[in-house]
């Protein structure tokens, strides 16, 4: 597969494709991000959580076509209220559903897993019904297109660059809420010990409302950056939610430093192959190996201990 | 089948069933509908097994549309090749081999192909091609003790691997279309309505006799580690007994299960393709047996009709509806009623009957306990 080519240009087709990757590690830190969290914390499986990203789509194309209607002088700046919105209109549904939903179900970890396939359903429909089954797109301000070129062969587009500098940002931040605030102490008290965490006094059950709720909105902004790269329509969440999970479970549910990682290997070696062979088979491959690899170490690549 | 395997009223339960699919429905309703119902009947097999693995001993396998799909690939193959005579395909650029596979500019038969052409062979794949894979997938995964919602994770994965595999593999599967125009077995014509009605009596027959076998096992002691597992994991095998190597055969089971299920519904429907393989058939096919109540064989049957019913007739007329009536079922069902339509019965209906005959006790019985909340895992 590698016939053909000179070393340069192997070497700017590994870069250009490194960079397609980090842009799909991007989307995948995101996602995997709210997924770990909440199924670290609480053991819930959210198989909705596709749709929360879509939600953040959705959200983030209403904003653009708002301001293109009402606002056109501050166009440039739409994005950066999109994402705002998108995690707080994320941030609240999750909130809602887990009022009214998972809160009755943490004993029983498949059920949850039935119980959000189900919302994404019902989700999905909704989207449907309102924004109808096409696939939208949303229009980008000028600012946000077109590549710069590092070198001759090498060019990389800034929209990419941008989801790279949102992920870091957010990342950094979930960092210093999780591990330096005081919130995200109580959070790692429950993850580690439920019981122990509610008799020294803390509200188990807030937190979970929280964290829940952080965990989608998160998958909100996941949305925001999901519609630079890809197109806007009521199933593309589904795609998404199974490469996730590996994801989550392949880094180790309950690390976070283990997501990031092992999202950085799938979608690299994902889009590096995708080059070289078909895309399908670049997933098959690469799916096939990270089940392989789970099957060798079924507790993930980075563990952390946890009393159950 | 001794006296203490079967009770008198799961006799009747399964008469009634045997009565009520073979007789009354035959009698009711069209050939057309009655087709749509042989169709259901094929993702009863998988009902059953579901039963076993989840219901009973705790697994949730989120993959079972892949052993549903290998068993009527299977089949398909057959039927295909069967269907591709050098006669029939003379117009091709290579006669004798599949059209797709033509299209594909294939110039021979794959070897995976060529087993195929016999129809031993075919009806011993169905079963085992599925146990087979479930047996590998089932060895790695219990034995390093993972369980719960990884390998339901991990099966869903490899659901979703087989589906890309199929379609990206155009040449050698059908691709997306997946193997299609399908006519004789073995020279019989299984196009006509006649056919179609020796099929379903066929599906019905062979059901029956799955749900017995079924039935068999979990009345056995075998039954009983099965729940065991279920409830209290650490103490089975702390009592002596190899947890793994009952997981993986009840994972076989389930998987043999549905690959007879697929290879009916290939029968019956005329094709099979990719769309039955994936995640979001695999879903539905649990959430079928979800809602008939996943730790009774005969509520998951009727569970399967019942949803599948009401999805043709809200598909005809309320499509946009069907999904959001789905997912508040799928919802509903999960937080209200963990132990779907059978539960109801048995906790409304059951004590009603036995007032109304008092001699007819109902007889304790030991494998269909509900799950209790706190152990399910």
């Amino acid at each position: 597969m590698f016939m053909g080519y000179s070393l340069g240009d192997l070497g700017s087709i590994l870069a250009m494709q490194g960079f397609a990757g980090l842009v799909l590690f991007s989307v995948f830190v995101l996602m995997a991000l709210g997924l770990a969290i909440i199924f670290g914390q609480m053991g819930v499986i959210n198989m909705a959580h596709g749709e929360f990203m879509i939600l953040g789509a959705y959200v983030t194309f209403l904003c653009s076509r708002l301001f293109a209607a009402y606002l056109p002088g501050a166009f440039a700046l739409y994005f950066f209220l999109a994402i705002i919105l998108a995690f707080c209109a994320s941030g609240l549904l999750g909130m809602a559903v887990e009022w009214a939903l998972i809160r009755h179900l943490y004993k029983r970890p498949l059920d949850t897993l039935l119980a959000t396939w189900g919302l994404s359903l019902i989700l999905q429909q909704v989207y449907r019904s309102i924004f109808g089954a096409r696939e939208v797109g949303v229009e980008l301000p000028g600012w946000m297109m077109g590549s710069t070129h590092l070198t001759e062969q090498i060019e990389i587009p800034i929209n990419g660059l941008i989801v790279m500098v949102l992920t870091t940002l957010i990342t950094l931040a979930v960092y210093l809420l999780i591990f330096r605030a005081g919130w995200g102490r109580q959070v790692r008290a429950v993850t580690q010990n439920r019981a122990m965490a509610s008799a020294v006094g803390i509200d188990t059950e807030r937190v979970d409302r929280l964290t829940y709720g952080l965990g989608c909105g998160i998958a909100g902004i996941a949305g925001s950056a999901f519609t630079m790269i890809g197109s806007t329509s009521p199933t593309a969440g589904q795609l998404y939610i199974v490469d996730t999970f590996l994801v989550v479970v392949f880094g180790g549910a309950q690390s976070l430093i283990g997501t990031i990682a092992s999202a950085f290997t799938i979608s690299q070696a994902r889009s590096t192959m995708e080059f070289f062979l078909s895309g399908s088979m670049a997933q098959v491959l690469v799916l096939l190996s990270v089940v392989g690899i789970l099957m060798l170490r079924p507790q993930g690549l980075f563990v952390l201990k946890v009393r159950r | 089948m001794t006296e203490s395997s079967f009770s008198r009223k799961d006799m009747i339960a399964v008469l009634i069933f045997a009565a009520f699919i073979l007789i009354v429905l035959p009698l009711a309703l069209e050939p057309f509908r009655l087709n749509l119902v042989g169709k259901y009947l094929t993702y009863g097999f998988v009902g059953l097994g579901l039963v076993l693995c989840w219901g009973d001993a705790g697994i949730l396998s989120l993959g079972q549309g892949i052993f549903f799909g290998l068993g009527g690939y299977c089949m398909a193959m057959f039927l295909k090749l069967e269907a591709s005579t050098p006669a029939a395909t003379k117009i091709q650029s290579t006669p004798g081999i599949p059209d797709f596979m033509d299209w594909n500019q294939l110039t021979a038969l794959p070897w995976f192909w060529r087993p195929f052409h016999s129809l031993a062979f075919t009806i011993a794949a169905v079963p085992l091609v599925p146990a087979l894979l479930a047996f590998v997938i089932g060895l790695a995964m219990f034995k390093r003790r993972v369980g719960g919602t990884y390998f339901a994770i991990i099966t869903q994965a490899i659901a979703a691997i087989l589906t890309i595999l199929i379609i990206g593999q155009q040449g050698y599967t059908g691709g997306v279309n997946g193997i299609t125009d399908l006519r004789t077995l073995l020279g019989w014509d299984i196009r006509t309505d006649h056919a179609k009605l020796v099929l379903y009596f066929i599906s019905g027959g062979l059901l029956i006799a799955c749900l017995l076998l079924a039935q068999l096992v979990r009345r056995s002691k075998l039954g009983r580690i099965l729940v065991a597992m279920r409830e209290r994991e650490d103490r089975v095998r702390f009592s002596g007994y190899d947890v793994a190597n009952f997981k993986i055969f009840v994972f076989c089971a389930a998987a043999a299960l549905a690959g007879i299920g697929g290879a009916m519904f290939t029968l019956q429907v005329g094709f099979m393709s990719p769309s039955f393989v994936g995640i979001v058939p695999s879903i539905e096919l649990v959430i079928f047996t979800a809602v008939g109540g996943r730790t009774s064989l005969l509520g998951a049957l009727y569970g399967t009709l019942l949803v599948n019913w009401a999805k043709t007739t809200f598909s005809e007329d309320l499509p946009q509806l069907w999904l959001l009536a789905m997912g508040a079922l799928f919802i509903a069902v999960v937080v209200a009623f963990p132990n779907g339509l059978a539960g109801l019965v048995q906790e409304n209906v059951a004590p009603l009957l036995a007032r109304l005959r008092p001699r007819l006790r109902p007889v304790p019985s030991a494998t269909v306990d509900a799950p209790k909340q706190g152990a399910v895992r």
